[in-house]
């Protein structure tokens, strides 16, 4: 099958200052779910924003499904970013509605039922809700699309372990055998068992891309581990 | 409740001698259905690619039989579950005697304490 997505070169130069992504080239497979990993500062988020078509390269290029970020691959791309964007004077209910507006793929019965899951009321709004739950409703509505790949930023840094479990349940379960999953996160170890595949990110380069299971064969211990021996301080 | 699994070993291999476990312990009986892989992969909290590789390695060892119609079903040979149950006792015997062996028994010495225990606990 053809790959979901295709970075050739890809560099980003901030203003002057630090070269954030350097020189990256990565091919990305449908039905995998990837962990980004890499320490603060290394260009995950960098990297995350050229897929989505929120900065501009400075040079090289992404394709997503053979189109470069814009129109074709937002329909595509469901996309948690790191910081929360809803109108905190929306009511839940009307957020889910705007996705359902927005987005084609949308399947608002599925928004629903986790919402429930998770005792999030739909009446309420935004702004009462507190940091972890107002996550959690925005992680729902991207996992409430169906989309060709999910990229999400640090999906459950602020979210209590017991809702961390039912969102991978929920990812497990509800991902397409076509569609890949993309997060980022320093929670290795919460998420490390639903990984397939892992890269790890260091000052804007891609230093490995591997196998969860032909990390924890070769190296005798869990990305987790591995990670902290990687990028000891 | 994801299944407890240990952090430095291969996770596949660690589902197949759990559902291996299953089997042989009669959680899941000879002729049995198993549930579907995203259901088992849900289940235990990992990857369903992971839970698929572990279906192959027990279809392989014909512990596991899918059917086209009927999804996957535990094996009806009595005897080959007999085996496993046999290979994985083997294993703690094993492990047992190597973690004696640190604390410095010989043998013998194992042996005259496992009848010391085995009286014991009757």
């Amino acid at each position: 099958m053809e790959n979901l997505v295709e970075i050739v070169g890809l560099t980003k130069v901030y203003e002057g200052r630090k070269l954030a992504v350097d020189n990256m080239n990565i091919t990305i497979p449908r039905g995998k779910i990837i962990g980004l990993l890499g320490p603060n500062g290394s260009g995950k988020t960098t990297l995350i924003k050229m897929m989505n078509g929120l900065l501009t390269p400075t040079a090289g290029k992404v394709l997503i499904n053979g189109f470069e970020p814009g129109v074709e691959s937002k329909k595509k791309i469901a996309y948690l970013p790191e910081k929360t964007y809803l109108q905190n004077s929306m009511k839940v209910s009307e957020v889910v509605d705007f996705f359902g507006d927005f987005y084609d793929d949308f399947a608002k019965d599925r928004a629903y039922s986790m919402l429930q899951a998770l005792k999030i009321d739909s009446t309420s709004k935004m702004k009462t809700l507190s940091k972890g739950t107002k996550e959690k409703v925005q992680l729902i509505l991207v996992m409430s699309r169906n989309a060709d790949l999910y990229i999400l930023d640090e999906p459950i840094a602020g979210v209590d372990p017991a809702a961390r479990d039912y969102i991978l349940k929920t990812i497990i379960t509800n991902y397409n055998e076509n569609a890949t999953i993309l997060l980022s996160t320093h929670l290795i170890s919460d998420i490390e068992n639903i990984l397939d595949d892992v890269i790890f990110i260091r000052d804007g380069q891609i230093i490995l891309c591997s196998t969860v299971e032909a990390i924890r064969e070769q190296k005798g211990k869990s990305v987790d581990a591995f990670f902290r021996e990687v990028f000891a301080c | 409740m994801a299944w407890e699994l240990n952090q430095d070993r291969p996770i596949y291999l660690q589902l197949v001698e759990r559902i291996q476990l299953q089997i042989v312990s009669g959680y899941y009986k000879p002729g049995d259905k198993l549930p579907s892989v995203r259901e088992l992969a849900a289940m235990a909290s990992v990857n369903p690619n992971t839970m698929q590789k572990a279906f192959t390695e027990l279809e392989r060892s014909g512990l596991i039989i899918t059917q086209r119609t009927s999804g996957r079903l535990v094996t009806e040979d009595l005897k080959m579950i007999k085996k496993i149950q046999q290979d994985l006792a083997t294993e703690q015997i094993v492990a047992f005697f190597e973690k004696m062996k640190e604390l410095g028994y010989s043998k013998e010495e194992i042996v005259n304490l496992m009848q010391t225990a085995v009286r014991e606990v009757e």
